[in-house]
């Protein structure tokens, strides 16, 4: 648990200033971020959380240097995002495993790109494949894993290049409820064992009481910072005290409020979908 | 629960018509009710094969060894001559439509400049290159050799190019997330990635050049079995044609089955495989 004084002896590691971003297609123009402002200490675990189309990876992409805020600026590690790179590893919700690659070699690519000597990558891969217990699926494609394990070999990718922040977008979105739970328990015992930063982007509500030491709600259109919630829960949280009971009321009246907004806007302009984001996102 | 075929009954089912219909064949054929001019029978095509593919000179441990011996007949001969047009034909033209094609997947400005011309030149069948292959490279291996490169050029080129285009973005920002860009990002992830259509458009391109070979072989070249079953018809030789055509048959069947071997084993990671 983190005490106020905690964070406050900490160092920034994200710096997120009067960022905005715009999307324009065609004669249509989505604010997908207005105005955000926000700090991330070291070592912090924060949940960005909000209803579908908040803005919730525009910002988590901004930080992650794929797509560049309109306005504004991001500063991760002590400089200004301009690029994406291995100092913020990111984990998707598709997993974005190379399905040409083993396991291990998924996980060693990032560690030979930076042409680390061939005994150092075998030893680090191999550590991390008994850390996150993928030690028997090595020489496995990725087409042969469970969702969960997938998942596991995406995290431990990042993991091998050592970054003091790990991004998240929806990691675990696509998993069953079980797994779901195993890979939170996995992923705060990683936290806790790498000292990372991690900034986990879901609209799960229970999910981010679970792991999160601040929850960011988001608003939707403009997406900006509706409330910044702490919780201040002993780890591992008992899903059923009342203390977690009454900030999961506190938090789903917070985005009901925007699902409701985003229910509206999305009877008033039907037809907008998938595709036309794709067409308009810049290549990065 | 049905019961599931066992495999001699669907060998079974699988003879049963063309038994039937060797046997008919064979039959009208030695009825003398079609001219064996036309259509000979089964058994003479096929012992007309045997006489193509053995060798004739009696085998002598002195002066050959056995395997040369064995492939010496006038069949291995022209198959052989065949696959070497097909080989060299699709080299030409394959390495530099896979290099064409990466290089117009992933610039738009190269992708601009030749995409027209492309598409202008594309629909000319090679076979209509003939007479110019002659008129430029005379008889031969070369026009041979020309029209064969161009049957494999295009479809490697449009394979390869909606291999690099359709490589999954997020492949691309998970790389560069890792660090990866410039030529790494290309050779590591945009080239594998592509590889699914790639060989789709070798698999393909090997197909057309095979095609393409019989063809220039009847025209170009006097050798290889195209040009056989052309010399065959001026002796009147139905039995040889069709000798020539299984033989042409066969060599085809083993190459698109060697290329198929090929990909399965180089995509096994993809999940279209079991
Ligand atoms: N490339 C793009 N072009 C146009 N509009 C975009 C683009 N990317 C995002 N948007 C719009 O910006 C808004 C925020 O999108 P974003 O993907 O950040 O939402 P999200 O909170 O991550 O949603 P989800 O939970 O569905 O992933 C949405 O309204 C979306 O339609
Ligand atoms: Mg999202």
């Amino acid at each position: 648990m983190n005490d106020a004084k905690n964070i406050l002896s900490r160092s920034p590691q994200v710096i997120i200033k009067n960022v905005d971003k715009v999307f324009s297609s065609g004669d249509k123009e989505v604010i997908a971020l207005k105005e955000i402002n926000l700090t991330i200490y070291s070592g912090e675990f924060v949940v960005i959380l909000g209803p579908s189309g908040c803005g919730k990876s525009t910002l988590l992409n901004a930080i992650a240097g794929f797509s560049l805020p309109t306005s504004g600026k991001v500063y991760a590690n002590g400089e200004e995002v301009a690029l994406p790179g291995p100092d913020r590893g990111m984990v998707f919700q598709e997993y974005a495993l190379f399905p040409w690659m083993t396991v291990a070699e998924n996980i060693a690519f990032g560690l030979e790109i930076k042409k680390l000597p061939k005994q150092t990558i075998r030893e680090k891969v191999d550590t991390l494949l008994t850390k996150l217990q993928l030690l028997e699926f090595r020489d496995r494609f990725p087409k042969d894993l469970s969702g969960g394990m997938k998942q596991r070999v995406a995290i431990a990718r990042v993991l091998a290049l050592d970054p003091p922040m790990m991004l998240m977008d929806e990691p675990f979105g696509a998993l069953d409820a079980l797994t779901r739970r195993t890979m939170q328990d996995e992923l705060l015992r990683i936290w806790l064992e790498f000292k990372k930063t991690i900034i986990f982007v879901t609209h799960g509500i229970e999910e981010s009481i679970y792991l999160a030491d601040r929850v960011v709600v988001m608003t939707y259109r403009p997406g900006t910072i509706k409330q910044i919630v702490p919780v201040e829960l002993y780890r591992p949280r008992d899903v059923s005290s009342p203390q977690f009971i009454s900030l999961q009321k506190e938090l789903t009246s917070l985005v009901m409020e925007e699902q409701m907004r985003f229910r509206n806007e999305e009877m008033r302009e039907p037809g907008r979908d998938v595709s036309e984001r794709e067409e308009n996102e810049q290549v990065t | 629960m049905k019961n599931r075929p066992s495999f001699l009954t669907k060998l079974l089912y699988a003879i049963l018509l063309p038994v039937f219909l060797l046997a008919l064949w064979e039959t009208l054929a030695r009825q003398g009710i079609i001219s064996p001019h036309i259509l000979p029978a089964p058994s003479r095509v096929f012992f007309r094969w045997i006489d193509y593919a053995r060798p004739h000179e009696p085998y002598d441990a002195g002066k050959t060894n056995f395997i040369a011996w064995f492939f010496s007949g006038e069949l291995p001969h022209d198959a052989l001559a065949s696959s070497m047009r097909v080989l060299g034909g699709f080299a030409i033209g394959a390495i530099p439509a896979l290099v064409l094609g990466l290089l117009m997947g992933a610039s738009t400005f190269i992708y601009r400049l030749f995409n027209p011309l492309i598409q202008i030149l594309r629909p000319i069948p090679p076979i209509a290159y003939i007479p110019l292959a002659i008129l430029w490279f005379g008889l031969g291996n070369p026009p041979a050799f020309f029209l064969i490169s161009l049957g494999a050029f295009f479809p490697v080129l449009m394979n390869t190019i909606s291999g690099v285009r359709h490589v999954d973005r997020l492949l691309i920002r998970a790389a560069r997330n890792l660090g990866a860009n410039g030529h790494t990002l290309f050779l590591r992830i945009i080239l594998p990635a592509a590889m699914p259509y790639i060989l789709t458009g070798l698999r393909v391109g090997v197909g057309v050049a095979f095609i393409v070979v019989i063809v220039a072989e009847m025209i170009a070249v006097n050798s290889g079995l195209g040009y056989r079953i052309l010399e065959a018809r001026e002796f009147l030789w139905s039995d040889k044609i069709i000798a020539g055509m299984i033989t042409i048959g066969l060599l085809g069947l083993t190459i698109d089955t060697a290329m198929s071997r090929i990909n399965h084993h180089l995509l096994r990671w993809h999940s279209g495989h079991e």
